[in-house]
Protein backbone atom coordinates (compact mmCIF):
# COMPACT_ATOMS: atom_id res chain seq x y z
CA UNK A 1 0.00 0.00 0.00
CA UNK A 2 1.52 3.56 -0.84
CA UNK A 3 1.74 5.93 1.05
CA UNK A 4 -1.09 8.27 1.70
CA UNK A 5 -0.96 11.28 -0.66
CA UNK A 6 -2.22 13.83 2.58
CA UNK A 7 -3.10 13.24 6.08
CA UNK A 8 -5.28 15.47 7.76
CA UNK A 9 -4.75 14.32 11.79
CA UNK A 10 -7.00 15.60 14.65
CA UNK A 11 -6.42 19.22 13.14
CA UNK A 12 -8.44 22.36 15.06
CA UNK A 13 -7.44 25.75 13.98
CA UNK A 14 -7.79 29.00 16.51
CA UNK A 15 -8.50 32.45 15.28
CA UNK A 16 -8.30 35.29 17.90
CA UNK A 17 -11.24 37.58 16.88
CA UNK A 18 -10.72 41.17 18.41
CA UNK A 19 -14.11 43.34 18.14
CA UNK A 20 -11.86 45.98 17.54
CA UNK A 21 -8.62 45.93 14.95
CA UNK A 22 -5.64 47.04 16.88
CA UNK A 23 -2.88 47.65 14.76
CA UNK A 24 -1.34 50.69 16.35
CA UNK A 25 1.26 50.90 19.40
CA UNK A 26 -0.79 53.70 21.17
CA UNK A 27 -3.74 51.91 21.06
CA UNK A 28 -2.09 48.54 22.24
CA UNK A 29 -1.11 49.94 25.12
CA UNK A 30 -3.56 51.67 26.42
CA UNK A 31 -5.89 48.46 26.01
CA UNK A 32 -2.99 46.66 27.61
CA UNK A 33 -2.78 48.78 30.23
CA UNK A 34 -6.38 49.02 31.08
CA UNK A 35 -7.43 45.31 30.06
CA UNK A 36 -9.33 45.83 27.91
CA UNK A 37 -7.07 43.61 25.68
CA UNK A 38 -10.25 40.86 24.92
CA UNK A 39 -10.41 38.50 22.07
CA UNK A 40 -13.17 36.25 20.91
CA UNK A 41 -12.23 32.84 20.25
CA UNK A 42 -13.05 31.18 17.46
CA UNK A 43 -12.51 27.79 16.53
CA UNK A 44 -12.21 27.84 12.62
CA UNK A 45 -11.40 23.65 11.97
CA UNK A 46 -12.61 21.51 15.00
CA UNK A 47 -10.73 17.80 15.08
CA UNK A 48 -10.94 17.32 11.24
CA UNK A 49 -8.91 14.20 10.24
CA UNK A 50 -9.26 12.63 6.93
CA UNK A 51 -6.86 10.52 4.49
CA UNK A 52 -6.57 11.46 0.72
CA UNK A 53 -4.40 8.83 -1.02
CA UNK A 54 -2.37 8.85 -3.64
CA UNK A 55 -4.62 9.58 -7.00
CA UNK A 56 -7.74 10.28 -4.90
CA UNK A 57 -9.49 13.11 -5.75
CA UNK A 58 -11.70 14.93 -2.86
CA UNK A 59 -14.33 17.76 -3.05
CA UNK A 60 -15.29 19.56 -0.16
CA UNK A 61 -18.33 21.08 0.43
CA UNK A 62 -20.03 23.59 2.76
CA UNK A 63 -21.33 26.80 2.83
CA UNK A 64 -19.93 30.24 3.06
CA UNK A 65 -17.57 29.92 6.21
CA UNK A 66 -17.78 26.27 6.82
CA UNK A 67 -13.90 26.40 6.84
CA UNK A 68 -13.36 25.27 3.68
CA UNK A 69 -10.81 27.86 2.40
CA UNK A 70 -8.97 27.19 6.28
CA UNK A 71 -8.54 24.11 5.37
CA UNK A 72 -6.98 24.13 2.22
CA UNK A 73 -4.44 26.98 3.68
CA UNK A 74 -3.46 24.49 6.23
CA UNK A 75 -2.73 21.48 4.00
CA UNK A 76 -0.94 24.13 1.62
CA UNK A 77 1.13 25.21 4.82
CA UNK A 78 0.61 28.62 5.11
CA UNK A 79 -1.67 28.18 8.26
CA UNK A 80 -0.28 26.55 11.36
CA UNK A 81 -2.73 24.10 12.67
CA UNK A 82 -3.09 25.28 16.70
CA UNK A 83 -3.13 21.36 17.36
CA UNK A 84 -3.10 18.32 15.09
CA UNK A 85 -0.72 17.93 12.53
CA UNK A 86 -1.02 18.05 8.41
CA UNK A 87 1.48 15.98 6.02
CA UNK A 88 1.85 16.02 2.68
CA UNK A 89 4.16 13.51 0.08
CA UNK A 90 5.29 15.13 -2.42
CA UNK A 91 4.88 18.09 -4.35
CA UNK A 92 1.86 20.64 -3.59
CA UNK A 93 0.52 23.19 -5.96
CA UNK A 94 -1.74 25.65 -4.17
CA UNK A 95 -4.32 27.30 -6.56
CA UNK A 96 -5.87 28.80 -3.67
CA UNK A 97 -6.14 32.55 -5.93
CA UNK A 98 -4.53 31.64 -8.99
CA UNK A 99 -2.14 34.80 -9.45
CA UNK A 100 -1.65 35.53 -6.03
CA UNK A 101 2.44 35.28 -6.62
CA UNK A 102 2.34 37.75 -9.73
CA UNK A 103 3.70 41.49 -9.90
CA UNK A 104 1.24 43.70 -11.87
CA UNK A 105 4.08 45.49 -13.10
CA UNK A 106 5.77 42.41 -14.26
CA UNK A 107 4.97 41.62 -18.05
CA UNK A 108 3.57 37.68 -18.41
CA UNK A 109 7.34 36.61 -19.43
CA UNK A 110 8.89 37.41 -16.14
CA UNK A 111 5.65 36.55 -13.92
CA UNK A 112 6.01 32.35 -15.41
CA UNK A 113 9.73 32.76 -13.81
CA UNK A 114 8.38 34.85 -10.56
CA UNK A 115 4.98 32.51 -10.42
CA UNK A 116 7.66 29.14 -11.01
CA UNK A 117 10.03 30.81 -7.95
CA UNK A 118 7.17 31.11 -5.63
CA UNK A 119 6.51 27.19 -5.84
CA UNK A 120 9.90 26.34 -5.28
CA UNK A 121 11.00 25.53 -8.79
CA UNK A 122 14.73 26.45 -10.64
CA UNK A 123 14.66 29.37 -13.71
CA UNK A 124 15.81 26.32 -16.13
CA UNK A 125 12.91 24.09 -15.06
CA UNK A 126 10.30 26.79 -15.52
CA UNK A 127 12.40 27.15 -18.73
CA UNK A 128 11.23 24.02 -19.72
CA UNK A 129 7.82 24.17 -19.21
CA UNK A 130 7.87 27.40 -20.66
CA UNK A 131 6.27 27.08 -24.14
CA UNK A 132 3.57 24.62 -23.33
CA UNK A 133 2.42 27.36 -20.45
CA UNK A 134 2.04 29.93 -22.99
CA UNK A 135 0.90 27.73 -25.54
CA UNK A 136 -1.99 27.07 -23.05
CA UNK A 137 -2.60 30.48 -21.37
CA UNK A 138 -3.51 31.17 -24.95
CA UNK A 139 -2.23 34.78 -24.28
CA UNK A 140 0.54 34.61 -27.97
CA UNK A 141 1.88 38.28 -28.30
CA UNK A 142 0.45 39.46 -24.98
CA UNK A 143 2.72 37.45 -23.24
CA UNK A 144 5.52 40.50 -23.12
CA UNK A 145 2.85 43.18 -22.15
CA UNK A 146 3.18 43.90 -18.50
CA UNK A 147 0.07 42.19 -16.10
CA UNK A 148 -1.29 45.23 -15.29
CA UNK A 149 -3.08 45.46 -18.69
CA UNK A 150 -4.58 41.85 -18.35
CA UNK A 151 -8.24 41.27 -18.11
CA UNK A 152 -9.07 39.20 -15.23
CA UNK A 153 -9.81 35.92 -17.30
CA UNK A 154 -6.29 36.17 -18.59
CA UNK A 155 -4.70 36.90 -15.46
CA UNK A 156 -6.68 33.37 -14.10
CA UNK A 157 -5.42 31.38 -17.42
CA UNK A 158 -1.62 32.67 -17.30
CA UNK A 159 -2.15 31.13 -13.76
CA UNK A 160 -3.73 27.91 -14.21
CA UNK A 161 -1.32 27.46 -17.28
CA UNK A 162 1.21 27.81 -14.76
CA UNK A 163 0.14 25.86 -11.86
CA UNK A 164 -0.45 22.78 -13.74
CA UNK A 165 2.42 22.68 -16.21
CA UNK A 166 4.62 21.99 -13.27
CA UNK A 167 3.03 18.93 -12.70
CA UNK A 168 2.51 18.97 -9.06
CA UNK A 169 1.56 15.70 -6.78
CA UNK A 170 -1.01 17.54 -5.05
CA UNK A 171 -3.22 19.85 -6.74
CA UNK A 172 -4.99 22.02 -4.33
CA UNK A 173 -8.04 23.99 -6.18
CA UNK A 174 -9.89 26.56 -4.56
CA UNK A 175 -12.97 27.45 -6.59
CA UNK A 176 -10.56 28.43 -9.42
CA UNK A 177 -12.49 26.58 -12.25
CA UNK A 178 -15.37 28.94 -12.21
CA UNK A 179 -12.95 31.79 -13.55
CA UNK A 180 -12.53 32.60 -17.38
CA UNK A 181 -14.95 31.87 -20.28
CA UNK A 182 -16.73 28.81 -20.87
CA UNK A 183 -13.98 27.47 -23.45
CA UNK A 184 -11.53 27.63 -20.78
CA UNK A 185 -13.27 26.30 -17.99
CA UNK A 186 -14.04 23.25 -20.34
CA UNK A 187 -10.13 23.64 -21.51
CA UNK A 188 -8.93 23.85 -17.53
CA UNK A 189 -11.38 20.82 -16.19
CA UNK A 190 -9.66 18.64 -18.92
CA UNK A 191 -6.18 19.82 -18.18
CA UNK A 192 -7.03 18.44 -14.88
CA UNK A 193 -9.12 15.10 -15.39
CA UNK A 194 -5.57 14.65 -17.74
CA UNK A 195 -3.45 15.33 -14.75
CA UNK A 196 -5.23 12.13 -13.21
CA UNK A 197 -3.89 9.88 -15.41
CA UNK A 198 -0.59 10.99 -13.98
CA UNK A 199 -1.59 9.66 -10.63
CA UNK A 200 -2.40 13.54 -9.08
CA UNK A 201 -3.69 14.12 -5.99
CA UNK A 202 -6.60 16.64 -5.99
CA UNK A 203 -8.07 18.80 -3.17
CA UNK A 204 -11.04 20.54 -4.90
CA UNK A 205 -13.34 23.02 -3.44
CA UNK A 206 -16.84 24.25 -5.14
CA UNK A 207 -20.55 25.04 -4.64
CA UNK A 208 -21.43 23.23 -7.51
CA UNK A 209 -22.22 19.34 -6.47
CA UNK A 210 -22.26 18.71 -10.35
CA UNK A 211 -18.33 19.93 -10.70
CA UNK A 212 -17.49 17.87 -7.45
CA UNK A 213 -19.59 14.68 -9.12
CA UNK A 214 -17.54 15.38 -12.67
CA UNK A 215 -14.31 15.83 -11.02
CA UNK A 216 -13.96 13.85 -7.66
CA UNK A 217 -14.46 10.87 -6.25
CA UNK A 218 -14.33 10.98 -2.90
CA UNK A 219 -16.04 14.43 -1.08
CA UNK A 220 -16.51 15.64 2.19
CA UNK A 221 -19.00 17.97 4.32
CA UNK A 222 -17.71 21.01 6.25
CA UNK A 223 -20.33 22.39 8.11
CA UNK A 224 -19.06 24.83 11.49
CA UNK A 225 -15.86 23.74 11.11
CA UNK A 226 -16.48 20.31 11.41
CA UNK A 227 -16.92 17.06 9.18
CA UNK A 228 -20.51 15.92 8.69
CA UNK A 229 -20.43 13.96 6.11
CA UNK A 230 -17.32 12.09 4.36
CA UNK A 231 -17.30 9.33 2.00
CA UNK A 232 -18.13 8.26 -1.90
CA UNK A 233 -18.72 11.08 -4.14
CA UNK A 234 -22.08 10.53 -5.30
CA UNK A 235 -23.34 9.36 -1.65
CA UNK A 236 -22.31 12.82 -0.10
CA UNK A 237 -23.17 14.85 -2.96
CA UNK A 238 -26.57 13.87 -2.70
CA UNK A 239 -26.51 14.33 0.79
CA UNK A 240 -25.63 17.62 0.33
CA UNK A 241 -27.84 18.61 -2.25
CA UNK A 242 -30.42 17.60 0.49
CA UNK A 243 -29.16 20.06 3.24
CA UNK A 244 -29.04 22.28 0.36
CA UNK A 245 -32.83 22.04 -0.36
CA UNK A 246 -34.19 21.92 3.10
CA UNK A 247 -32.95 25.00 3.92
CA UNK B 1 10.20 11.80 -2.45
CA UNK B 2 9.77 14.76 -0.54
CA UNK B 3 7.81 15.68 2.24
CA UNK B 4 6.26 18.47 4.46
CA UNK B 5 5.02 18.35 7.55
CA UNK B 6 2.82 21.05 9.80
CA UNK B 7 2.06 20.92 13.03
CA UNK B 8 1.48 22.39 15.77
CA UNK B 9 4.91 21.52 17.21
CA UNK B 10 8.40 22.81 16.49
CA UNK B 11 9.70 21.62 12.71
CA UNK B 12 13.61 20.78 13.06
CA UNK B 13 16.34 23.06 12.37
CA UNK B 14 17.10 20.63 9.42
CA UNK B 15 13.98 21.06 7.36
CA UNK B 16 14.48 24.36 7.93
CA UNK B 17 17.96 24.58 5.79
CA UNK B 18 16.56 22.41 3.21
CA UNK B 19 13.55 24.30 2.82
CA UNK B 20 15.95 27.80 2.40
CA UNK B 21 17.99 25.61 -0.32
CA UNK B 22 14.70 24.91 -1.87
CA UNK B 23 13.93 28.20 -2.19
CA UNK B 24 16.92 30.19 -3.84
CA UNK B 25 15.35 30.30 -6.54
CA UNK B 26 12.81 32.41 -5.50
CA UNK B 27 15.21 34.58 -3.64
CA UNK B 28 16.79 35.39 -6.69
CA UNK B 29 13.90 35.95 -8.69
CA UNK B 30 12.69 38.79 -6.49
CA UNK B 31 16.42 40.21 -6.27
CA UNK B 32 16.20 40.65 -10.07
CA UNK B 33 12.63 41.91 -10.34
CA UNK B 34 13.49 44.49 -7.68
CA UNK B 35 15.86 45.82 -9.66
CA UNK B 36 14.26 45.32 -13.12
CA UNK B 37 11.63 47.16 -11.62
CA UNK B 38 13.53 49.91 -9.77
CA UNK B 39 14.14 52.16 -12.95
CA UNK B 40 11.24 50.50 -15.50
CA UNK B 41 10.09 53.11 -17.16
CA UNK B 42 12.39 56.05 -16.01
CA UNK B 43 14.39 57.25 -19.25
CA UNK B 44 17.76 56.67 -17.78
CA UNK B 45 17.37 53.77 -16.58
CA UNK B 46 19.97 51.86 -14.51
CA UNK B 47 22.09 54.95 -15.05
CA UNK B 48 20.14 56.71 -12.12
CA UNK B 49 21.54 54.75 -9.59
CA UNK B 50 24.93 56.69 -10.25
CA UNK B 51 23.48 59.84 -10.98
CA UNK B 52 21.31 59.64 -7.85
CA UNK B 53 24.78 59.83 -5.88
CA UNK B 54 26.52 62.04 -7.38
CA UNK B 55 24.28 64.81 -7.68
CA UNK B 56 23.22 64.38 -3.89
CA UNK B 57 26.72 64.57 -3.26
CA UNK B 58 27.32 67.70 -5.11
CA UNK B 59 24.53 69.60 -3.41
CA UNK B 60 25.96 68.69 -0.11
CA UNK B 61 29.17 69.94 -1.04
CA UNK B 62 27.74 72.94 -2.20
CA UNK B 63 25.76 73.16 0.84
CA UNK B 64 28.43 72.35 2.94
CA UNK B 65 31.44 73.82 1.65
CA UNK B 66 30.36 76.78 0.26
CA UNK B 67 26.95 78.30 1.46
CA UNK B 68 27.97 77.29 5.70
CA UNK B 69 31.19 77.11 4.91
CA UNK B 70 34.10 75.42 7.32
CA UNK B 71 32.92 71.79 7.24
CA UNK B 72 36.36 70.94 5.06
CA UNK B 73 38.25 71.94 6.99
CA UNK B 74 40.65 69.33 7.91
CA UNK B 75 39.60 66.58 5.60
CA UNK B 76 41.47 65.31 2.60
CA UNK B 77 38.96 65.61 0.00
CA UNK B 78 35.60 66.66 0.68
CA UNK B 79 33.74 65.19 -1.97
CA UNK B 80 34.81 61.90 -1.55
CA UNK B 81 34.72 62.48 1.99
CA UNK B 82 30.95 63.05 1.57
CA UNK B 83 30.13 60.48 -0.96
CA UNK B 84 31.75 57.65 0.92
CA UNK B 85 28.90 58.87 3.65
CA UNK B 86 25.99 59.33 1.83
CA UNK B 87 26.79 55.44 0.10
CA UNK B 88 26.92 54.08 3.20
CA UNK B 89 24.09 55.82 4.83
CA UNK B 90 21.41 55.78 2.08
CA UNK B 91 22.21 52.14 1.72
CA UNK B 92 21.33 51.22 4.49
CA UNK B 93 18.12 53.26 5.51
CA UNK B 94 17.07 51.92 1.64
CA UNK B 95 17.63 48.66 2.42
CA UNK B 96 15.74 48.60 6.12
CA UNK B 97 13.01 50.34 4.93
CA UNK B 98 12.46 47.84 1.84
CA UNK B 99 13.19 45.11 4.00
CA UNK B 100 10.33 46.54 6.52
CA UNK B 101 8.07 47.28 3.86
CA UNK B 102 8.33 43.73 2.51
CA UNK B 103 6.08 41.32 4.25
CA UNK B 104 3.09 43.52 4.25
CA UNK B 105 3.70 44.19 0.47
CA UNK B 106 3.99 40.26 -0.33
CA UNK B 107 0.32 39.45 1.98
CA UNK B 108 -1.43 38.80 -0.96
CA UNK B 109 1.43 35.80 -1.99
CA UNK B 110 1.78 34.71 1.89
CA UNK B 111 -2.16 34.77 2.29
CA UNK B 112 -2.14 32.05 -0.40
CA UNK B 113 1.11 30.19 -0.91
CA UNK B 114 3.59 28.64 1.86
CA UNK B 115 7.05 30.58 1.17
CA UNK B 116 9.27 30.87 3.80
CA UNK B 117 8.96 34.35 4.94
CA UNK B 118 12.08 35.14 5.89
CA UNK B 119 12.35 35.11 1.92
CA UNK B 120 11.56 38.95 1.75
CA UNK B 121 13.06 41.05 3.87
CA UNK B 122 16.55 39.21 2.70
CA UNK B 123 15.84 39.93 -1.30
CA UNK B 124 14.82 43.33 -0.45
CA UNK B 125 17.99 43.76 1.35
CA UNK B 126 20.24 41.74 -1.11
CA UNK B 127 18.55 43.65 -4.47
CA UNK B 128 19.19 46.87 -2.70
CA UNK B 129 22.45 45.91 -2.01
CA UNK B 130 22.90 44.65 -5.69
CA UNK B 131 22.21 48.29 -7.01
CA UNK B 132 24.18 50.14 -4.25
CA UNK B 133 27.35 48.03 -5.90
CA UNK B 134 26.49 49.01 -9.09
CA UNK B 135 26.28 52.64 -7.50
CA UNK B 136 29.91 52.30 -5.89
CA UNK B 137 31.60 53.15 -9.52
CA UNK B 138 30.52 56.67 -8.67
CA UNK B 139 33.36 56.47 -6.05
CA UNK B 140 35.64 55.42 -8.46
CA UNK B 141 34.93 57.64 -11.10
CA UNK B 142 34.83 60.42 -8.43
CA UNK B 143 37.67 59.41 -6.97
CA UNK B 144 39.85 59.20 -9.58
CA UNK B 145 38.91 62.71 -11.08
CA UNK B 146 40.13 64.50 -8.49
CA UNK B 147 43.62 62.09 -8.26
CA UNK B 148 44.00 62.64 -12.06
CA UNK B 149 42.83 66.31 -12.58
CA UNK B 150 42.73 67.91 -9.20
CA UNK B 151 45.99 66.26 -7.84
CA UNK B 152 47.82 69.79 -6.62
CA UNK B 153 45.13 70.92 -4.84
CA UNK B 154 44.30 67.27 -2.52
CA UNK B 155 48.38 66.34 -2.55
CA UNK B 156 47.40 64.00 0.26
CA UNK B 157 45.04 61.91 -1.75
CA UNK B 158 46.99 58.59 -2.45
CA UNK B 159 45.91 55.03 -4.16
CA UNK B 160 47.27 52.27 -2.53
CA UNK B 161 46.26 48.40 -2.28
CA UNK B 162 43.91 49.57 0.74
CA UNK B 163 41.54 51.02 -1.53
CA UNK B 164 40.41 46.73 -2.03
CA UNK B 165 39.66 46.40 1.94
CA UNK B 166 36.42 48.45 1.51
CA UNK B 167 35.10 45.32 1.27
CA UNK B 168 35.41 45.27 5.04
CA UNK B 169 33.09 47.82 5.53
CA UNK B 170 30.65 47.26 3.14
CA UNK B 171 30.18 43.41 4.10
CA UNK B 172 29.58 45.03 8.11
CA UNK B 173 26.94 46.93 6.29
CA UNK B 174 25.53 44.04 4.80
CA UNK B 175 25.15 42.14 8.31
CA UNK B 176 23.39 45.34 9.80
CA UNK B 177 20.76 45.82 6.88
CA UNK B 178 19.73 42.42 7.25
CA UNK B 179 19.46 42.39 11.10
CA UNK B 180 18.05 45.65 11.16
CA UNK B 181 16.01 45.09 8.25
CA UNK B 182 14.55 41.70 10.01
CA UNK B 183 13.29 43.09 13.45
CA UNK B 184 11.69 45.94 11.45
CA UNK B 185 9.98 43.62 8.90
CA UNK B 186 9.07 41.96 12.47
CA UNK B 187 7.61 45.10 13.98
CA UNK B 188 5.77 46.59 10.95
CA UNK B 189 3.65 43.36 10.88
CA UNK B 190 1.97 44.36 14.25
CA UNK B 191 2.16 48.04 14.35
CA UNK B 192 2.30 50.00 11.09
CA UNK B 193 3.29 52.75 13.00
CA UNK B 194 7.00 51.96 12.72
CA UNK B 195 6.80 53.07 8.93
CA UNK B 196 5.99 56.49 9.84
CA UNK B 197 8.49 56.54 13.21
CA UNK B 198 11.56 55.50 11.44
CA UNK B 199 10.94 57.38 8.96
CA UNK B 200 11.96 60.36 10.94
CA UNK B 201 14.51 58.12 12.66
CA UNK B 202 15.74 57.90 9.66
CA UNK B 203 16.57 61.64 9.43
CA UNK B 204 18.10 61.69 12.88
CA UNK B 205 20.65 59.07 11.55
CA UNK B 206 21.42 60.63 8.70
CA UNK B 207 22.41 63.96 11.14
CA UNK B 208 23.78 61.56 13.65
CA UNK B 209 26.05 60.01 10.71
CA UNK B 210 28.80 62.30 9.71
CA UNK B 211 28.10 62.13 6.58
CA UNK B 212 29.10 65.99 5.84
CA UNK B 213 31.15 67.08 9.29
CA UNK B 214 33.29 65.04 11.48
CA UNK B 215 33.27 64.33 14.85
CA UNK B 216 36.82 65.68 15.32
CA UNK B 217 35.71 68.81 13.79
CA UNK B 218 32.82 69.26 15.96
CA UNK B 219 33.21 72.14 18.93
CA UNK B 220 31.27 70.68 21.30
CA UNK B 221 32.78 71.91 24.47
CA UNK B 222 30.91 70.20 27.69
CA UNK B 223 29.27 68.70 25.92
CA UNK B 224 32.05 65.90 24.62
CA UNK B 225 29.60 63.25 26.39
CA UNK B 226 27.50 63.70 22.82
CA UNK B 227 30.62 62.58 21.22
CA UNK B 228 30.16 59.13 22.67
CA UNK B 229 26.63 59.07 21.37
CA UNK B 230 27.66 59.30 18.20
CA UNK B 231 30.30 56.95 18.20
CA UNK B 232 27.75 54.51 19.32
CA UNK B 233 26.24 54.27 16.08
CA UNK B 234 27.67 51.52 14.41
CA UNK B 235 27.06 53.35 10.83
CA UNK B 236 29.70 56.16 12.42
CA UNK B 237 32.04 53.20 12.48
CA UNK B 238 31.21 51.65 8.88
CA UNK B 239 31.78 55.34 7.10
CA UNK B 240 34.56 55.55 9.17
CA UNK B 241 36.49 52.14 7.88
CA UNK B 242 35.16 53.19 4.36
CA UNK B 243 37.00 56.59 4.60
CA UNK B 244 40.16 54.68 6.13
CA UNK B 245 39.81 52.66 3.25
CA UNK B 246 40.17 55.47 0.80
CA UNK B 247 40.97 58.38 1.71
CA UNK B 248 43.58 57.77 4.56
CA UNK B 249 47.41 57.26 3.99
CA UNK B 250 49.14 53.88 5.71
CA UNK B 251 46.83 51.55 7.58
CA UNK B 252 44.84 53.57 10.00
CA UNK B 253 42.41 51.04 10.52
CA UNK B 254 40.47 51.44 13.75
CA UNK B 255 39.85 48.19 15.47
CA UNK B 256 37.57 48.82 18.44
CA UNK B 257 35.10 50.56 15.81
CA UNK B 258 35.77 47.21 13.59
CA UNK B 259 34.56 44.85 17.00
CA UNK B 260 32.53 46.92 17.87
CA UNK B 261 30.10 47.26 14.38
CA UNK B 262 30.65 43.60 13.98
CA UNK B 263 29.32 42.89 17.38
CA UNK B 264 26.75 44.85 16.82
CA UNK B 265 25.74 43.75 13.48
CA UNK B 266 25.83 40.03 14.69
CA UNK B 267 23.43 40.87 17.71
CA UNK B 268 21.69 42.21 15.74
CA UNK B 269 20.90 39.15 13.18
CA UNK B 270 20.65 36.96 16.31
CA UNK B 271 17.89 39.27 17.67
CA UNK B 272 16.47 39.57 13.80
CA UNK B 273 16.41 36.22 12.94
CA UNK B 274 15.18 34.60 16.60
CA UNK B 275 12.68 37.48 16.85
CA UNK B 276 11.21 36.82 13.43
CA UNK B 277 11.59 32.71 13.69
CA UNK B 278 9.18 33.37 16.89
CA UNK B 279 6.64 35.46 15.42
CA UNK B 280 6.29 34.10 11.61
CA UNK B 281 3.34 31.79 12.20
CA UNK B 282 1.26 35.05 13.00
CA UNK B 283 1.85 37.28 10.47
CA UNK B 284 -0.32 35.94 8.49
CA UNK B 285 -3.40 37.06 10.77
CA UNK B 286 -2.21 40.64 10.53
CA UNK B 287 -1.54 41.49 6.85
Amino acid sequence: MAKPAVVVDHVSILFNLNSEKIDNIKEYFIKLITRKLHYTEFWALKDVSFTVNKGERIGILGFNGAGKSTLLKTVAGVLKPTKGSVTVSGVIAPLLELGAGFDMNYSGKENIFLYGATMGYSRKYIESKYDEIVEFSELGDFINVPLKNYSSGMRARLGFAIATAVEPDVLILDEVLSVGDAKFRKKSEDKVRSMFDKGVTVLFVSHSTDQVRRLCNKAIILKKGEIIASGEVNEVCAKYDEIVNKK
Amino acid sequence: MKESVANAKKIPLKNYFKNAYKYRYLVQEIVRKNIKLQYRDSFLGMFWTFLQPLFTMIVLVLIFSRVFGKSDSGVVCYPVYVLCGRLIYECFSQSTKRAMRSIRNSASVIKKVYVPKYVYPLSNVIANFVTFLISLTVLFVVFAFFYIFQRDMHPDLVLSWKFLLIVVPIALLFLLSIGCGMILSVLNVFFKDIEYIYEVFCMLLFYITPVFYSIDSLNLGSNAWFAYVLKANPLYWIVDLLRSCVLVEGFAWNWTGFFYTLGFSVVSIIIGVYFFFKKQDKFILHI
